[in-house]
């Protein structure tokens, strides 16, 4: 073993000077591998890999049901038992729906547009940190996979709509024009989740424990969120809450968006249930956390990948 | 057999490699790890050294330098846990670096895709994701579509790629990754020990995939147990032994150093004539 020590490389004609490697790259236009694109480049480069977003997301969807017996039935069973469950607990043992009008819709209305952003969240947080192989096998801008599970649970959203329709028109909740009113507050929503989802996503990947920690703080913004009850009503029978406190309620994101929602879908809903500016307030929600949560997640791009 | 084409070419780096540390940290290690009183006593001691609050460092390779040129086709040998796939993962720019730096033309990639299929979805879709997540266009995966599906002859005993992977035996489903794997063309390409998959013509198929690749790449790099498909497709080869580059030079020489290390037994086999020998 007489020639084993860092032997030069005799297929080099010229050996390269050891010391200035990165002279000999630079003279070559080489660039440094695994470098942070400029945020225009990082945005071409997500928009190219737009088909890979769907395609990712809609293949997990398929595929959390495909060992099931009813296979997709499920995508709509779920929401519904899900609805049934909360209207089991609040609505008959607990009697919040005292007081609101059209109390079903109501309720399931603030579930479906809660689970959405809840879901997305939790996905988000695990983006990065659950899907390591990925992230170490492939090369692709990395806010692809926050995004992808976002519009997973967008999919998910898009069939509890379909059963929400229904529960709808049974309880005589009549069409109107206004029901258009539900793709604008579901785009804005979806943006809003997926900013926070990359925000989840780059302190998930840092310490993997957030994960843990998330389903309490879901679970208490849930319960300020107004999903099974009216925050106008509860208002109402407290006159000794100081006076921010409901406005700094409904400003919430998460109550903004089920309130608008149930506002373009529920006739007995009224405008004055809701707070002012409200459009105002759902779009601002929306850019803040969609762009800061987007350069945010990218600024860190370069550093995802280490366990 | 290796070709020695890129003498007659002038010499121009593809992968330039300075100097590099990479360094693995892992959480929860420590001392009683896994006991909830462990764990609380390390976060009540955070202030102090690293390896106090749980985290080890794995120093997985140490002070690499090296040049790969175009038209090289450079083998990647050592024993289990020395390096390589972390080495390799870093030239793709997938594993960051603690020092150093790695340089590249284009962008080097990683011949591979199983971290992104689904078992629970059909062989179908899977080819489309897996077309998708290596970035190419829905148009490319359609139009290579077939050629993937019968590469990977999962066909040939029924109509199988309809069903979920989960259902295909071991063999086929790594037959259909490397079939959905080499279906793309690489400026630097990467390979970690894809030849020793599926039966023999398979094998045999596939080793005609990597060198058709190994055309239209400009720079291959090889990871392999098999000192046979080093021998076959590499004309230099880079020795890593616990994370150190040991030794850089001609297939045949590192190899001989190498067999004499492990003590493999084809050592004792009569020496080839050296005709490979570039320079």
């Amino acid at each position: 073993m007489s020639q084993v020590l860092h032997t030069p490389p005799p297929t080099t004609v010229t050996a390269p000077a050891e010391d200035d490697l990165s002279a000999l790259a630079a003279r070559h236009g080489l660039t440094v591998s695994g470098a942070r694109p400029s945020l225009r480049e990082y945005i071409r480069q997500l928009w190219a890999r737009r088909h890979f977003i769907s395609a990712f997301s809609t293949a997990k969807l398929t595929a959390q049901y495909s060992q099931a017996k009813l296979g997709q039935v499920w995508q709509v069973m779920n929401p519904l038992l899900n609805a049934a469950v909360y209207f089991f607990i609040f609505g008959v043992l607990l009697g919040t729906k005292k007081g609101v009008p059209d109390y079903i819709p109501f309720l399931v209305t603030g579930v479906f547009i809660w689970t959405f952003t809840q879901s997305s969240i939790m996905a988000g947080t695990r983006a990065i940190s659950g899907n390591l192989g990925l992230v170490r096998a492939l090369h692709f801008p990395r806010a692809a996979l926050p995004i992808s599970f976002c519009l997973q649970q967008f999919q998910q959203l898009l069939f509890s709509m379909a059963a929400l329709v229904v529960i709808l028109l049974c309880f005589g909740v009549p069409v109107s024009a206004s029901w258009l009113l539900a793709v604008p507050v579901l785009v804005l929503q979806f943006t809003f989740n997926a900013g926070v989802s990359m925000i989840m996503a780059r302190a998930g990947a840092k310490t993997p424990d957030i994960a843990q920690l998330m389903p309490f703080v879901l679970r208490t913004w849930m319960y300020v969120s107004g999903v099974m009850w009216s925050i106008d009503h509860l208002a109402k029978g407290h006159s000794d809450w100081p006076s921010w406190l409901l406005p700094a309620l409904q400003a919430n994101p998460a109550a903004v968006y089920i309130d608008l929602m149930r506002f373009a879908l529920i006739d007995s809903f009224h405008a004055g249930q809701l707070p002012p500016h409200v459009w105002l307030i759902a779009t601002g929600w929306a850019l803040l956390a969609g762009v800061g949560g987007f350069i945010y997640f990218w600024k860190a791009e370069e550093t995802y990948g280490r366990g | 057999m290796a070709d020695n084409t890129h003498l007659a070419q002038e010499n121009v780096p593809t992968v330039v490699v300075d100097g590099v540390d990479i360094v693995y940290r892992v959480n929860g290690t420590g001392a009683g790890r896994g006991s909830a009183t462990a764990a609380l006593n390390r976060m009540m001691r955070r202030k102090q050294v690293e390896k106090a609050a749980g985290v080890r460092t794995v120093h997985a390779v140490k002070n690499v330098s090296f040049v790969a040129y175009r038209g090289e086709a450079i083998g990647l040998i050592g024993t289990n846990g020395s390096g390589k796939s972390t080495l390799l993962k870093a030239v793709a720019g997938l594993l960051p670096v603690e020092n150093g730096r790695i340089y590249t033309d284009g962008q080097p990639s990683l011949l591979g895709v199983n971290a992104a299929l689904m078992n629970d979805l059909t062989g179908e879709r899977n080819v489309y994701l897996g077309g998708l997540a290596m970035g190419m266009s829905r148009e490319q995966v359609k139009e290579r579509y077939q050629e993937i599906v019968d590469f990977s002859g999962i066909n040939e005993k029924g109509d199988f790629i309809t069903l979920p992977m989960r259902t295909y035996s071991s063999g086929m489903a790594a037959r259909l990754r490397f079939s959905i794997a080499a279906a793309k063309d690489h400026d630097v390409l990467l390979i970690d020990e894809a030849l020793a998959t599926g039966d023999r013509s398979f094998q045999k198929r596939s080793e005609e995939r990597i060198r058709e690749l190994r055309k239209h790449a400009g720079t291959v790099f090889l990871v392999s147990h098999s000192n046979k498909s080093i021998r076959d497709t590499c004309d230099r080869v880079l020795w890593l032994e616990r994370g150190e580059l040991r030794m850089d030079g001609p297939t045949e020489e590192v190899l001989e150093a190498y067999e004499a290390f492990t003590g493999s037994p084809d050592k004792a086999k009569p020496q080839p004539a050296k005709v490979a020998l570039p320079s």
